[in-house]
């Protein structure tokens, strides 16, 4: 009975957690714009030499 | 007009993808395929004027040349891999000085979003933005230039936001760079405003997120009472559960469901009764039944059902919002002001932000710009267009010494101007401002569902205390307070609640990939109850664009003498140059750019009649046929198309005559007559009375036309329909017509690009879907009768619920299964039943595209 006490516990940490990365998502700005991303796949280069961007 | 200026047209929003001009693979083609002459590689345009060649590539401009070797030199050449002409002509070279005044520590401190010494960051909007490469283009600028840092582009916005080194540029540098490539911002009062819409809806994720997560793990916890499993539902389980649903669902119930809270109170507090106070009321019951089961070991109670009906309705809130975040409904007349204007100090000209003037500058207005705040012409000839503000298009000829009023455009040659008062006091400003303009058009109380819930409430709190009482009466206690929970649960109007946002969010999506905008959901159901359609003339039914001009010439017309080589045309439009009557105008915009202008001397207009001059020479008269033959020419009556004529006389001859064709929209007749049995109609118009007759015609005898109307008179007019008890749908420019717009019960404005700034209007139209505002009208009608139907379904629901609640007897799996299967069941029927009718209407995209519309 204990090992399920213990998985219940564990999933709902688990749960958490996801929960927290969508607040982290949200927060970061992801779900600002749901539409540019999809075309930005359609740009990348095939030889992918990008330079970092310098601050 | 080119390609790249109609893919910089091509409007927002809807889908998108199904527009964007993205190539299945990469095309090198120097040369335009249809097209006579050479398209340039950068933009597309054709290159009619100077060809500037480059190896195998061809630029209509070193404008574009420029852009293109820039790009190539710094690695950037994939940019024309990845669309066909990706690029945006070179218009016009911006020279540096013009973007000093975004230095102004005023101005840059409002632009720049966020600083701390090393890296800024800003957003520009750029209307320029158009297509894939764009977007890689923008998002590749720190190869550049090395002090730009990550520049990221909202493609549905057609912004860029820009992060780059304070130490190494200034805004304005970073300004120069875009506008070198041709994507200069769009910048004007408005985009120093600040943004809260952000923070609005990150906050709508996160408050679908904790439903969401809440809601699927209470599910995990109720399955086993549900499914019955002795073993798991035993009192330890039994009470772990509960106690874990208790605390998941409690920040659903204070955070998740805050906004419904907030409403509640609020309209408790004006005395009305919306929507938000049963659902308020539901979840509070709800939870507190469900606690006090919990905590007495008595049940499960029903959070499962509460954080479920939390997370559908803020589902329904993300779905409706969705469809016009692309569009910006409250921008205001500050979008259109401009941040900057030249102003002539001590002999110098500098470019000053608009806020830095004060009364009794000089200021320098050329082609196109607007008149930041009223002022006196000092020096040129203002040709101003007061389009803007009157919302017609004839241009007023000013001289030396005249008032301009804030607002007007000038054309031509550039003016010098004295500013007589501030921005803010200016006549546009105060007109804007005006008490109708910025009437609070908060009314909660006409939505639908809140007319509904207005009884529904009422009747909800009434059988619930009634039932309490009778069990109380009768005795039993427990059971009556079990009864007034229980239909206070029940009768929680998830169904209700759910059937509007969903139905109307569905004709709004379904509208917006038809590029028709609606602001919310609430406008399609006064679209619905509207009884009066009060059209503006200029750009709404009749349109420059569609404008055409044929010339005629007179059979048999003779060629003057010793000048065969110039054709009539040429002598037409050196006269009408001269003039600024929307007749001559036209003809001289249709016939510019294909002949040069001769010298033309004593130029005469006569209103009414025509114009006069001498033209390289000879005696050139372009006019009606009347005037023609006051002057003593004889123009035969000859068979022309429909339109305005102006014949032509050269030295005393008829040549032949230019018909500027009927300029309505096409399909107006159609629409006019669908609309005229079940609408009244009628027809404000800034306009003169010149086109009376035509619309007389057009409209029937039974339709008022009014003429000469200001944007004030249309107000006004509106007001006194409504207050005669009319429903007034108004549709007209969306610029123009604000007031008149704003004061309607629903205002639609009518827009050649849906980017466009539509202020204060309820519902933008694309002018070329303007033949179909009968179908729209008719599917506003149907919408509400789904919505309708919805709260029939759930009123169903409702009433075996409540009843078997105020028995006292109603069991939790019941509830439990009622509740999740009524709401389903009434979002499905909503979505489905209003794409149902968007078909029976003909508003479907497929239908667009069979269209020969545009």
């Amino acid at each position: 009975m204990f090992v399920i006490v213990l998985l219940i516990f564990l999933s709902l940490v688990l749960a958490t957690g996801f929960l927290g990365a969508f607040i982290w998502a949200v927060n970061s700005g992801q779900y600002k714009d749901t539409y540019t991303p999809a075309l930005r796949v359609l740009t990348e280069e095939e030889t992918t030499t990008k330079e970092t961007p310098k601050h | 007009m080119g390609s790249a200026i109609d893919r910089a047209k091509s409007p927002l929003g809807g889908d998108l993808a199904a527009r964007l001009p993205i190539p299945a693979f990469p095309t090198h083609s120097g040369a335009s395929a249809d097209s006579t002459l050479p398209a340039c590689f950068h933009c597309g345009e054709p290159c009619n004027e100077r060809v500037f060649s480059d190896s195998a590539k061809v630029f209509c401009c070193r404008g574009c040349q420029a852009v293109h070797d820039l790009l190539a030199e710094n690695g950037l050449g994939h940019f024309y891999d990845l669309n066909r002409y990706p690029g945006v002509r070179m218009r016009r070279s911006s020279p540096k000085e013009q973007w000093a005044f975004l230095d102004d520590p005023a101005v840059t401190q409002r632009l720049i979003e966020f600083s701390d010494g090393e890296v800024s960051r800003t957003t520009f909007h750029i209307p320029a933005i158009h297509c894939v490469a764009c977007i890689w283009l923008l998002e590749n600028l720190f190869r550049l230039h090395g002090g730009v840092g990550k520049s990221v582009v909202n493609f549905a916005r057609r912004e860029v936001t820009i992060s780059f080194a304070a130490r190494e540029l200034q805004l304005s540098d970073v300004v120069v760079l875009l506008a070198s490539l041709g994507y200069e911002p769009a910048l004007n009062l408005g985009s120093l405003e600040e943004r809260s819409e952000d923070r609005a809806e990150r906050k709508q994720w996160l408050q679908l997120g904790v439903a969401g997560f809440a809601f699927g793990n209470i599910m995990l916890f109720s399955l086993p009472g549900y499914l019955g499993f002795d073993s798991l539902s035993g009192p330890l389980f039994r009470s772990l559960f509960g106690w874990l649903s208790l605390i998941l669902a409690l920040p659903v119930l204070i955070y998740s469901s805050s906004d419904y809270w907030r409403a509640a109170v609020l309209s408790f507090r004006h005395r009305v009764l919306t929507l938000d106070v049963p659902i308020a009321l539901g979840l509070g019951a709800l939870y507190g039944q469900s606690a006090f089961e919990i905590l007495s070991g008595r049940g499960e109670g029903y959070l499962d059902s509460m954080a479920g009906l939390v997370f559908l309705l803020l589902c329904g809130r993300v779905f409706q919002k969705k469809t016009h975040e692309r569009i910006l409904f409250d921008r205001d007349y500050k979008s259109f002001f401009p941040l900057s204007v030249v102003r002539k100090r001590g002999g110098r000209e500098e470019t000053v932000a608009l806020s830095a003037i004060e009364v009794g500058d000089h200021l320098v207005l050329r082609n196109g710009e607007l008149i930041p705040a009223d002022s006196r012409l000092l020096s040129g000839t203002g040709s101003i267009d007061y389009s803007f503000v009157t919302g017609e298009s004839e241009t007023a000829t000013k001289v030396s010494g005249d008032y301009l009023y804030a607002g007007g455009q000038q054309s031509g040659s550039a003016i010098e101007v004295e500013t007589v008062k501030p921005v803010s006091q200016s006549y546009l400003t105060s007109l804007w401002s005006h008490e109708a303009f910025s009437k609070n058009r908060d009314s909660v109380l006409d939505s639908l569902t809140n007319r509904y819930s207005q009884r529904f409430t009422k009747i909800v709190v009434a059988v619930a205390v009634v039932a309490g009482a009778g069990w109380l009466l009768a005795g039993q206690l427990d059971r009556g307070l079990k009864a007034f929970a229980s239909v206070l649960i029940v009768a929680c109007p998830c169904a209700l609640a759910l059937a509007a946002p969903f139905a109307l969010g569905t004709a709004q999506r379904l509208l917006g990939r038809l590029q028709v905008f609606v602001k919310n959901g609430l406008v399609l159901e006064k679209l619905a109850r509207a009884n009066m359609v009060v059209f503006d003339k200029t750009g709404t039914l009749t349109s420059q664009r569609t404008q055409t001009v044929s010339y005629s010439r007179r059979e048999g017309g003779v060629a003057q003498s010793g000048s065969s080589s110039i054709p009539d045309e040429q002598y037409a439009l050196s006269i009408c140059r001269q003039s600024t009557h929307p007749i001559s105008t036209r003809i001289a915009e249709e016939l510019s750019g294909r002949y040069p202008s001769l010298p033309v001397e004593n130029m005469r207009e006569v209103v009414g009649g025509g114009i006069s001059a001498t033209a390289g020479g000879h005696e050139v008269v372009l006019g009606s046929r009347a005037w023609l033959g006051e002057l003593g020419v004889v123009a035969p009556k000859a068979k022309l198309p429909p339109g305005s004529e102006a014949y032509l006389a050269i030295d005393g001859r008829v040549q032949g005559a230019f018909v500027v064709g009927n300029s309505l929209r096409p399909d107006t007749e159609q629409l006019i007559e669908d609309l005229g049995g079940k609408y009244e109609l009628a027809l404000l118009s800034g306009d003169n009375e010149r086109e009376r007759m035509r619309f007389r015609e057009l409209f029937g005898s039974d339709t008022q036309l009014f003429f000469n109307q200001t944007p004030l008179d249309k107000l006004g007019f509106v007001r006194r329909f409504q207050q005669s008890g009319k429903s007034v749908v108004m549709v007209g420019d969306g610029l123009n017509d604000a007031g008149a717009l704003r004061q309607s019960d629903v205002g639609i404005a009518v827009v050649e690009k849906p980017g466009a700034f539509s202020p204060a209007s309820d519902l933008i139209l694309p002018a070329c879907q303007v033949a179909r505002l009968g179908r729209l009208l008719r599917f506003s009608r149907a919408v509400t009768r789904v919505v309708y139907v919805s709260f029939g379904i759930s009123a169903v629901y409702n009433v075996v619920g409540v009843g078997i609640a105020s028995m006292g007897i109603l069991s939790p799996l019941i509830c439990a299964v009622l509740m999740p299967l009524s709401s389903v069941s009434v979002v499905l029927f909503a979505c489905g039943a209003t794409t149902w009718v968007a078909q029976q209407c003909g508003l479907t995209p497929d239908e667009l595209r069979g269209s020969p519309s545009t």
